[in-house]
């Protein structure tokens, strides 16, 4: 059973002078972790608005958990949890306070389901006094991430959950999102990190409005088009300037410690001892060149629209 | 090797109450670097760098910017640094012109120079049909770029950027990175907070903060050996994990 | 039934938890009732006082030397003519005039009636009240001096004309004013703020993502508002009747019964204005703009509404709160019952009626 289905949603705003989503299509399967990958400004929110039946598309049609989300907006509403990306909770209320006020809201208790956030809550019980607007950043997405889902839902939403958190508190978080996927839980999450691509099963590549691929995080990187290498050297900055003046290199992009590079027509291992030879000419030292799979943010960069 | 000190701190702690935000750190930053300036949520990132830009006095110990003390110049350290960050940028209902001469402006620089230089700008950037649109229609990488270029329009000694490439496409955050070396290479230090670690590896030297003390401080390949570890993530992983302050 | 009870102790919590507001709210009352019982109070020494005698005879001598006896007035003695006097008034150098008409003694003795003019400056009401009733009192005073010599009753009738603010606008009219603009304040601004904020934090998406009906969270939102205004409007007729000695002359019962439709509608208009606007600060500027000017332009306690254009004045109607400052001028001062002001308060329901329609109808399930 699909849980959630997107047909060819468009929607704009400004009477048309911003076009947030262009013909987006896509399925996500019961129970399946799925990630909408992409900068900000590319349409995720207003995916996931539109999703919530917080938003009308201009056209084309949604469904989610096989209810349609213009005509039947009432019982997607009681069958979701949606943690929007600005969402800060109520920063005078205290951590109880905000958690037994959205149980409330959402006609359960914190006791009825409390076996689903056990896990998260305990992170945060020992200060459930305290007010939220005085939690850390993870802490908060954590408190967040109990309150979408104190009412159980049958499909969680989450708009860009780890923005603004460390990478700790990102790890954890993405550990408590699988447990709640072993629960059955649909799970449609959002990020601009594009590293955290790889812990969901499957991804979309969005970038303006447009889908560039839906797939599983590996086969979007099978399908890397073109054999990637990293290369590095002692002084990384020059080299990258010296990569781009190279008329075999088709694409270099800095990765970290080393330069993710294609070569143009292949990359023979001529053309590759020619580079080398080059660069130690112009002074690089300590270069080393070996093929590398692509990351996902290979894939990104190598999908966006020139 | 005898560089020029730009930041110097010695001690340097904040205190909110019983709450010690930031504990004696001590570090120099040098002319031109790229200071990478990591940490948990919490660990005492802001609080550091308020101080540091003389927004916030210390509770105690020494710190020096660009040569000024933070406690008696702040007005003077204020004229000597750019700072950006990525929720206050610029102003969305002006044009990017008025916003350029706004920045300009306020630093004190005169018509012709800011119309020179932005000019200059305008070109570097490849915006030269921009200049009259409202900011606030430019796309999220493109203001990032001119933010950027905003901090750094008074040629400030230093420069403070508070995570600048949140939610930035991949291409345009490596755009990005590639502003932020020719300003260190025009000798503009550099100290940027981050939470992508692969970012991290582009600074010429990194610090990390937990529990508002710095627990270590050292080139990126350094600290990699150090931890034993084959990324960035992994070394930040390592010494964020064991911070016992969580929920501040 | 329970999940709304929740909702509102919630939105009780952020009330109470927000000092400074409550500060604020609870503070402009007391200091707006406490400032106006002292700007407005009614000892009087030495006032200034243009003596334009055109009798100069025995009678008006007499007047004019008891009324600078008591130490009360300071008599300007001196040839004035009309422009003269008009001036005085007009340069403040004078806050009220005595005119004697010529042949005063003449008139008392042989036509046994004669009149003196009283000219008060009532752009300060109460002292140019208080100046006439004593300059009254002593006129009256000559009066029996003069009737117990001559056996016959002989009256002298003091003419007052009140200039600048001829309806004596004062203290009296300044409680009505001040409830219709506290309670108008409190409800629409605190409303539409606190209902903005929500949007601005992103818990309204999370709200309306949720079997909770929409309109209940608004509601919600307004209940505390309504109590909080019930309470202010306690404290303010407390301290009108301790405090400026003001009593309650009509049905408590009707006062209040009137303000709680005043106040649904001032919350209904909150509710309004937060449907229309996305920021705080809009919410801010629209309902102080938005209310507060038309409030103390239009209710007719600081400007009399008849001396406005024809224009203004049909605008007035459509001002809520003078409906309501009319109701409670008439149940509290003069304890008129509800027989006397049901038309006002048919309007007052009708606008009630249709600002509750307006923002229900303005009220969005989604976001845009």
């Amino acid at each position: 059973m699909k849980d959630v289905v997107l047909e060819h949603i468009t929607k704009s705003y400004n009477k048309g002078a911003v076009r947030a989503v262009e013909d987006v299509s896509l399925e996500v399967d019961k129970g399946e972790l799925f990630g909408l990958i992409g900068p900000d400004g590319a349409g995720k929110t207003s995916i996931f608005r539109i999703l919530t039946t917080l938003l009308l598309a201009d056209s084309g049609s949604a469904a989610v958990h096989g209810f349609d989300v213009v005509k039947d907006f009432r019982a997607i509403r009681s069958r979701v949890g949606y943690m929007p990306g600005r969402f800060s909770l109520y920063q005078d209320l205290t951590v109880e306070e905000n958690l037994s006020f959205f149980a409330t809201v959402f006609n359960t208790s914190i006791q009825e389901n409390y076996d689903l956030i056990k896990d998260i809550y305990e992170h945060i019980e020992p200060f459930k006094k305290r007010r939220a607007g005085k939690l850390s950043g993870g802490m908060k997405q954590k408190l967040a991430l109990c309150c979408a889902l104190i009412h159980r839902p049958e499909v969680l939403f989450l708009d860009e959950p780890t923005t603004g958190v460390d990478a700790v508190s990102r790890k954890e978080f993405w550990g408590m999102l699988r447990r709640l996927k072993e629960q059955g839980i649909t799970i449609l999450v959002s990020t601009p990190y594009m590293d955290e691509a790889t812990l969901c099963e499957r991804i979309a590549l969005i970038q303006n409005g447009r889908i560039m691929s839906v797939e599983t995080p590996d086969n979007i990187i099978a399908s890397y088009p073109h054999a990637l290498y990293a290369i590095r050297s002692e002084n990384m900055n020059a080299l990258l300037h010296d990569l781009r003046r190279a008329g075999e290199v088709a694409s270099s992009h800095s990765f970290g410690d080393h330069h993710h590079i294609t070569f143009r027509a292949g990359g023979e291992e001529a053309v590759q001892q020619n580079l080398l030879q080059r660069l130690r000419e112009a002074g690089h030292r300590e270069l080393s060149l070996q093929p590398i799979r692509p990351t996902i943010e290979d894939c990104f960069i190598q999908q966006m629209p020139a | 090797m005898n560089r020029e000190i730009v930041i110097q701190t010695e001690r340097l702690s904040k205190h909110f109450g019983d709450f010690v935000a930031v504990n004696e750190i001590s570090f120099e930053v040098y002319a031109g670097e790229i200071f990478g300036f990591l940490g948990a949520n919490g660990a005492g990132k802001t609080t550091a760098m308020r101080m540091l830009c003389g927004l916030s006095i210390p509770t105690s110990g020494q710190a020096r910017i660009a040569g000024y003390d933070v406690y008696k110049n702040t007005e003077d350290i204020k004229k000597n640094i750019g700072y950006m960050s990525q929720k206050f940028s610029l102003y969305e209902d002006l044009t990017l012109e008025e916003n350029i001469r706004f920045f300009g402006g306020i630093y004190g620089m005169s018509s012709r120079q800011i119309k020179a230089k932005s000019d200059a700008l305008v070109e570097k950037l490849g915006m030269e049909n921009e200049t009259k649109k409202l900011v606030g229609a430019l796309p999220l990488g493109w203001k990032q770029k001119i933010a950027f270029s905003s901090a750094i329009f008074h040629d400030p000694k230093i420069v403070f950027l508070d995570e600048p490439t949140g939610g930035v496409d991949p291409i345009t955050r490596r755009q990005f990175w590639d502003l932020i070396y020719e300003a260190a290479d025009r000798g503009i230090t550099v100290f940027v907070t981050t939470h992508y670690m692969d970012e991290a590896e582009y600074c010429n030297r990194l610090s990390m903060m937990v529990d508002g003390a710095i627990k270590a401080l050292d080139s990126p390949a350094n600290l990699k050996e150090q931890y034993r570890a084959a990324s960035m993530d992994e070394v930040f992983y390592e010494m964020a994990r064991g911070a016992q302050r969580k929920a501040d | 039934m329970k999940q709304f009870l929740t909702f509102v102790r919630k939105e009780f919590y952020h009330v109470f938890r927000d000092r400074k507001t409550l500060l604020l709210l609870f503070g402009m009352p007391v200091m707006q009732i406490v400032l106006f019982g002292f700007a407005l109070s009614n000892e009087i020494k030495n006032a200034r006082v243009a003596v334009y005698d055109l009798a100069n005879d025995a009678a008006s001598r007499r007047i004019i030397e008891k009324m600078e006896g008591g130490g009360k007035f300071e008599m300007e003695r001196k040839a004035w003519n009309r422009e003269g006097v008009e001036q005085a008034f007009r340069e403040g150098k004078v806050k009220m005039a005595v005119v004697f008409p010529a042949g005063f003694d003449d008139d008392l003795s042989h036509l046994n009636h004669a009149q003196v003019q009283l000219i008060a400056d009532a752009s300060d009401p109460n002292t140019a009240n208080t100046l006439v009733n004593y300059a009254s009192a002593i006129i009256m005073d000559y009066q029996r001096e003069r009737m117990q010599a001559a056996a016959i009753p002989v009256p002298v009738s003091t003419e007052v004309r009140m200039i600048y603010n001829p309806e004596l606008k004062s203290v009296t009219n300044f409680v009505p004013g001040v409830m219709a603009l506290i309670l108008l304040l409190i409800c629409v601004l605190m409303t539409s703020v606190s209902i903005v904020k929500e949007k601005e934090l992103g818990t309204m998406e999370v709200l309306l993502v949720s079997p909770f009906h929409p309109l209940l969270v608004i509601i919600s939102k307004a209940v505390p508002y309504f109590f909080l205004s019930l309470i202010n409007l306690t404290v303010i007729l407390i301290l009108s009747v301790t405090l400026m000695g003001m009593p309650i002359a009509g049905s408590l019962w009707l006062l209040y019964g009137v303000s709680s439709i005043f106040i649904m509608a001032a919350l209904s208009l909150g509710l309004f204005i937060s449907n229309v606007t996305h920021s705080q600060e809009a919410a801010m500027l629209i309902s102080l703009l938005g209310m507060l000017i038309p409030t103390l332009l239009f209710t007719g306690f600081m400007f009399p509404i008849e001396n406005m254009p024809l224009p203004l004045q049909v605008i007035s109607n459509i001002v809520i709160s003078k409906w309501y400052y009319i109701i409670v001028k008439s149940v509290m001062i003069k304890g008129l019952g509800l027989a006397a002001v049901w038309k006002e308060t048919l309007i007052l329901v009708f606008i009630t009626v249709l600002l509750l329609t307006m923002s229900a109808r303005t009220f969005k399930n989604r976001l845009a």
